[in-house]
């Protein structure tokens, strides 16, 4: 398994060519409590960089992008009843969208997760 | 909002230590570095505030005294500016009104009190907003006459104590303020502390606002914080407390455009000013009680959970846009969205079925009578 991140504080957690997308712990922490998820269908095919989901905290209303392009094979529907589970545990069962990878390669764009801690600590 | 301010000009209020202590989060906020939220967020923070009490340090608020000689021309002089009855204010009581343009938009919105009695003769004491401080100030000097003067009172804190349990901490602590009535205030002796706390409130629940020495404010917030009904509460659970209790926010709700009556806000006008004008905008105010406004502030209950927020469209069943949501978000105590916003009359009714815009997509909503959640204040 491999986890990418984005600057926008995504990350993807890949798998064969399935690729889990949520938001990270810092971006849960930093919008608070979340209060509604609204999520793709599934089958819909996401460029890189297109709106995959928008996750609504208390304050306000934030874009969650696809970090690759790919179809969505699946949508955490958890998060239809229960949003705050993106807070309890962003990066596992507050998930957002799954997604078969279209090309794989731009992955390699990506940040590590050592490289998305430097980046992280540099901005808060 | 003055939200592109550099980090380092935020001004701070005397609490923003106890704040940073407490792991707040603090945002830019009117100019100031402001706790949003504690660690527990927002959605705990508002709960406890209905449920217990809440702490708020709204000492961004600007805290000014208008004095003359005596309260007659201290009230002349202010309700040439407001359309509240200002000379009619007893010993301790306190009034919200608005600060009007010739056009009857509202300029700010503030509470004025007359301070209890033996606190000197002619005495104002005035809560404006923090983003629009500076403007007051200057638009009140500008227009007092010569016997009345406006003395900022830059070195005030305002602490905020809200929520069921507030009477009971604060009764504990100094035993009249348990027997102030709604919108009142008095002089207090908080374990040694000077503060003049007033019953009012910006949440819908009973609480107090407090008003202390800004070099006492760290004493008294730790003083009551240390109650165990007692919790810290940042702006964001403010805001959502407020929108719930359907209360205004200046600058998205009201503004100066808007009049108080299309905002819903005729009843702090009294009968004495409505016959007698004699404050900027009377023509249009009158007019529009007596023959209706153009556009009514109303509650809007959005279907589904995403919330509608500031700026979102609101139209009737055939698509026809008549109005737009001027604040909405989450409400936590109604368990879903809620949004106020401004429609034309004849839509203005509760039970009204409408549509919002949300991300391009028309909304089912409700028009409801205000406020979502039922006012708790101490009558």
């Amino acid at each position: 398994m491999t986890i990418r991140y984005t600057r926008d504080h995504e990350y993807i957690s890949v798998e064969g060519d399935t690729g889990t997308i949520g938001i990270t712990d810092y971006a849960q922490a930093q919008l608070g409590d979340v209060v509604f998820v609204e999520l793709p269908e599934v089958g819909k095919t996401l460029a890189k960089g297109q709106e995959a989901a928008v996750v609504e905290s208390v304050k306000a209303a934030s874009e969650v992008f696809a970090p690759v392009s790919g179809e969505v094979v699946a949508v955490n529907g958890e998060l239809e009843s229960a949003p705050g589970t993106v807070n309890e545990d962003a990066a596992g069962r507050g998930w957002f969208v799954k997604l078969r990878l279209k090309d794989p390669a731009e992955l390699d764009g990506l940040m590590t997760e050592a490289q998305y801690a430097e980046y992280v600590s540099s901005i808060s | 909002m003055s939200d592109d301010i550099r980090p380092d000009e935020l001004l701070e209020t005397p609490l923003a230590r106890l704040h940073r202590d407490a792991g707040a989060r603090m945002v830019p906020f009117a100019g100031y570095a402001m706790p949003v939220q504690y660690p527990t967020g927002i959605i705990a923070e508002h709960v406890w505030t209905r449920e217990h009490a809440g702490l708020f340090d709204v000492s961004h608020m600007g805290q000014a005294r208008l004095v003359g000689p005596d309260h007659a021309s201290v009230a002349a002089a202010l309700e040439s500016l407001v359309p509240a009855d200002i000379a009619g204010l007893a010993f301790g009581q306190q009034r919200y009104t608005q600060l009007l343009n010739e056009e009857g938009g509202i300029l700010d919105d503030l509470m004025v009190a007359r301070p209890a009695r033996g606190a000197g003769g002619g005495e104002l004491i005035l809560v404006v907003n923090a983003s629009t401080k500076e403007a007051d100030y200057r638009h009140i000097a500008a227009h007092l006459p010569e016997e009345v003067e406006l003395r900022r009172e830059d070195d005030r804190a305002l602490l905020a104590l809200q929520g069921p349990e507030a009477a009971g901490v604060l009764g504990a602590i100094a035993p009249e303020a348990a027997a102030l009535a709604f919108m009142t205030g008095a002089p207090l002796d908080l374990a040694g502390i000077p503060a003049y706390a007033s019953r009012s409130g910006y949440t819908g629940e009973d609480g107090f606002e407090i008003s202390v020495p800004a070099q006492r404010a760290e004493e008294l917030w730790a003083l009551l914080a240390r109650s165990p009904a007692v919790k810290p509460v940042g702006l964001g659970a403010r805001d959502s407390l407020r929108l719930e209790a359907g209360l205004p926010l200046y600058g998205h709700d009201i503004n100066q455009e808007t009049s108080p009556v299309e905002a819903g806000l005729a009843w702090s006008i009294q009968r004495r000013r409505r016959e007698e004008g004699g404050f900027p905008g009377h023509i249009r105010i009158a007019e529009e009680i007596a023959q209706g406004p153009l556009r009514r502030r109303v509650g809007i209950r959005v279907e589904g959970r995403a919330p509608a927020r500031e700026h979102a469209e609101i139209l009737d069943l055939s698509g026809e846009l008549i109005g737009k949501v001027t604040s909405g978000g989450f409400g936590p105590t109604v368990g879903g969205p809620v949004a106020m916003g401004y429609v034309v009359p004849e839509f203005a009714v509760p039970g009204t079925r409408v549509a919002v815009m949300v991300r391009d997509r028309r909304v089912p909503a409700e028009i409801v009578k205000l406020p979502f959640v039922p006012h708790r204040y101490r009558r």
